[in-house]
């Protein structure tokens, strides 16, 4: 199960919402699997159908995760054309095996998807998704 | 001295967990070569046909390989290098 506070579904969705109808993707660094830090990434794609941080900013941005003791707790990416749910592409290249990876779609509109998967060996397992104040 | 490479935590189940290990080698190439000696099976997950796997950087100090020389660029002691696989999906 993924608990995270409303305001950070909020920046990630309005993340998603402006960068639309390109792919956006970030990651919410944090300790002991609780997301805490919004840090929005670039996509090195600039593509409605793929994503890739950028490496140099993904170095860096690891790195300060190092000092700080924290971890990607969530990886983010939205679809704009599709469901919340992790593509062939988005199994293959999941390297991160602590992560909680969520899926936001912008396809609709009016409406929010926000999903959230453990990606491991391939296999994509939904979890329930707590929003807390 | 050696040349320390950082191990991102999905490759750490072929350094026993550790975070960094120590290689040895004048160049990445030779320096892969080194580590798989020491931990089998890693070369496989950076080194594709000859060259460095599309979805893996690589980084000596604080840059990426792919701005040096690949699997030529040189390393020596003292230098840092640092795995990552790269966030990437559709």
């Amino acid at each position: 199960m993924l608990t995270i506070p409303q305001e950070l579904v909020d920046k990630i969705v309005a993340h998603a919402r402006a960068d639309h109808p390109d792919e956006a993707c970030g990651v919410i660094a944090g300790r002991d699997g609780v997301p805490e830090r919004f840090i929005p990434m670039a996509n090195a794609e600039r593509s409605p159908t793929f994503y890739r941080f950028d490496s140099m900013e993904q170095f860096h941005v690891w790195r300060e995760m190092d000092e700080r003791d924290e971890e990607p707790v969530v990886i983010y990416h939205s679809h704009t054309a599709t469901e919340a749910y992790p593509s062939r592409t988005d199994v293959t290249y999941a390297s991160e095996p602590n992560a909680h990876y969520v899926l936001v779609s912008t396809r609709d509109e009016d409406q929010v998807e926000f999903r959230s998967y453990r990606i491991l060996d391939g296999e994509i397992t939904e979890e329930e998704v707590r929003f807390v104040p | 001295m050696a040349i320390e490479v950082r191990i991102p935590t999905i490759l750490r189940n072929y350094t026993d967990g550790a975070k960094a290990v120590d290689a040895e080698g004048a160049t990445l190439d030779e320096l892969i070569s080194n580590l798989e000696s020491r931990h089998p099976g890693l070369k496989e997950r950076l080194v594709e046909q000859g060259n460095l796997r599309r979805f893996v950087n690589v980084y000596v100090n604080d840059e990426d390989v792919r701005f040096l020389g690949g699997l030529g660029t040189p390393v020596s002691d003292g230098d840092t290098v640092t795995v990552l696989p790269a966030v990437a999906g559709g």
